[in-house]
């Protein structure tokens, strides 16, 4: 149930640090219903583009559209209504409850008719969905960094936003987890939202998304579905790594077996 | 009395106010350049013999040099529209450190009369105080603490982070600017008629957070009760220990505040060892 025209997308998006460029001219969009990976190696630009399209980081050139209209046209709280976005880490000085962490995530909503108990609800609803509700009267600062970024997950699902913008979700997760978040991200897009994720792992990528951006050195090296964007022809040069590509032995999704140098030497 | 009770309300939302913002629970008033920016005007204002006179002209200049180097402070640490308040704490520690030198440079230069008046001013007191002062300064201390509770909301948001904050909807830099403007005012009215009392922002909130937790809608206004508390009780020690010779306002709510904040920290280091307050 995509839609045909991006919800959210970038044009030649361009952020500099002093002479250093960190995303060159990059153009990315996401649609209703899509779940879009950014993918790359370390310092290839994955959280500048996504500071880039949610309005974090200064553009040097380019513009970032919601709905065709450029994202400097909406209020703080309009924006949040339609947007969300999950940071890579969120360090929190003071004693809030779990549960009051996901509440913040109702804060666009508030003075809304009914937001009391609608926002409670969804509150309970997002920290079981992110498998949360076991410690959501424990003080935030208190939890392990798994747990942080589910909270901080759950807050970000219960904003109930169409678009999502999330870093690398699963960063501090154990195995379960990561599927659990993705697989999420995947029922959001297919219940309509558009959702742009940066992955560490390609075979997160290749399990759970629709369309792949990978990124090398600021720039957009690929882009498209993520059948085609994550293929070894693309991601070898690009990590500095061999893969083979196996069909998953379950799923009728590809997999990315990394070779190491000693074994593809050999190959060679 | 009534002075003694807003000086202190004033003090306490400030304190809780700019914990929040700074995202540091050992935030203070005195780190935005309030209390040194009105101390250093009146010590500079004395010793140019500028304050022989009305009655007013010693808290107005206070009052003006504190909100002058606290908005200097905020413009300084403003880049591409954008204030980062890491920054401001960083420029405000600086500016207070090169003020303190400077208020002790014009000690040096003053004789025996303008000493007196300086370092009086600045230990606090609420002795010389007049009804005048409660009727000017008490509305400037209401009107801030009731901008700083309709801020309360965005401060619970904004201990997320700056950007998290953003992305909730906050519109972030005209929520600091109010916030730092309405601490400035607080802060300046209560030290333009009291002098600089310290702890009572630093403690403020924390006896409180202790019991409402730490959500900025029950904080703030129980920081008002709690920083009123405080100084009134400071005062009347003030007045009693050593009567009838007075002791310095901020001498006493020091000789208070370090106790019970060392007892605070005592109390809470299980939770800081776990990341929070």
């Amino acid at each position: 149930m995509t839609t045909n025209e991006p919800v959210l997308r970038g044009e030649g998006l361009t952020v500099r640090v002093e002479d250093k460029t960190l995303l060159g001219r990059a153009s990315v969009g996401v649609r209703g219903g899509e779940l879009l990976g950014v993918v790359g190696p370390n310092g290839a630009g994955k959280t500048t583009l996504l500071k880039a399209l949610s309005g974090d980081a200064e553009l040097a050139e380019g513009t970032v559209y919601i709905d065709d209209r450029p994202l400097s046209d909406f209020g703080a709280r309009e924006l949040a209504r339609r947007r969300a976005v999950m940071p890579q880490s969120s360090y929190l000085p003071f004693l809030f409850t779990a549960r009051d962490v996901v509440r913040m995530g109702r804060a666009p909503w508030e003075g809304e008719r009914g937001e009391s108990e609608h926002g409670a609800k969804l509150t309970d609803y997002a920290m079981s969905l992110t498998d949360t509700r076991d410690y959501a009267v424990r003080a935030y600062p208190t939890l392990s960094g798994g747990e942080q970024s589910r909270v901080t997950l759950a807050r970000v699902l219960a904003q109930e936003t169409p678009i999502l913008l999330i870093d690398e979700p699963t960063a501090h997760l154990d195995l379960r987890h990561q599927h659990l978040v993705l697989q999420l991200a995947r029922e959001l897009a297919s219940e309509g939202a558009a959702v742009v994720a940066v992955l560490h792992d390609l075979n997160l990528a290749a399990m759970y998304t629709d369309s792949s951006v990978v990124l090398h050195r600021g720039a957009v090296v690929a882009s498209g579905d993520s059948e085609e964007a994550l293929h070894p022809d693309v991601l070898s040069p690009v990590f500095g790594i061999e893969f083979l590509l196996q069909p998953h032995p379950e799923l009728e999704r590809p997999m990315l077996v990394p070779l190491p140098a000693s074994v593809s030497h050999d190959r060679g | 009395m009534i002075l003694a009770a807003l000086v202190g309300a004033g003090l306490g939302v400030s304190g809780a106010a700019l914990q929040g913002l700074f995202r540091n629970p050992l935030a203070d008033p005195s780190l935005i350049g309030v209390s040194s920016g009105a101390a250093f005007a009146v010590a500079l204002s004395v010793l140019l013999g500028l304050t022989s006179g009305a009655v007013f002209i010693q808290p107005l200049v206070a009052f003006v040099g504190g909100l002058v180097l606290t908005l200097g402070i905020y413009a300084f640490s403003r880049s591409a529209g954008r204030v980062q308040m890491a920054t401001m704490l960083l420029v405000g520690i600086a500016v207070n450190a090169l003020l303190a030198s400077a208020i002790s440079f014009i000690l040096s230069l003053s004789d025996d009369g303008a000493l007196r008046d300086i370092v009086y001013w600045i230990l606090g007191s609420l002795g010389g105080s007049v009804w005048d002062y409660a009727v000017t300064a008490g509305p400037l201390i209401l009107i801030a603490i009731f901008v700083l509770v309709r801020q309360a909301g965005a401060l619970n948001l904004l201990t997320l982070g700056d950007a998290e904050a953003r992305h909730l909807g906050v519109r972030v830099e005209r929520s600091q600017f109010i916030i730092v403007t309405a601490a400035a005012l607080a802060t300046g009215a209560g030290v333009a008629v009291a002098g600089v009392v310290g702890f009572v922002g630093l403690v403020a909130p924390h006896l409180v957070r202790l019991v409402v937790g730490p959500d900025h809608r029950s904080l703030i206004p129980a920081s008002a009760v709690s920083g009123a508390i405080l100084v009134l009780g400071a005062d009347l020690g003030a007045r009693t220990i050593f009567a009838p010779a007075e002791l310095p306002l901020g001498v006493v709510t020091a000789v208070i505040g370090t106790p019970v904040f060392l007892y605070l920290i005592h109390r809470a280091r299980r939770s800081l060892a776990m990341g929070g307050w």
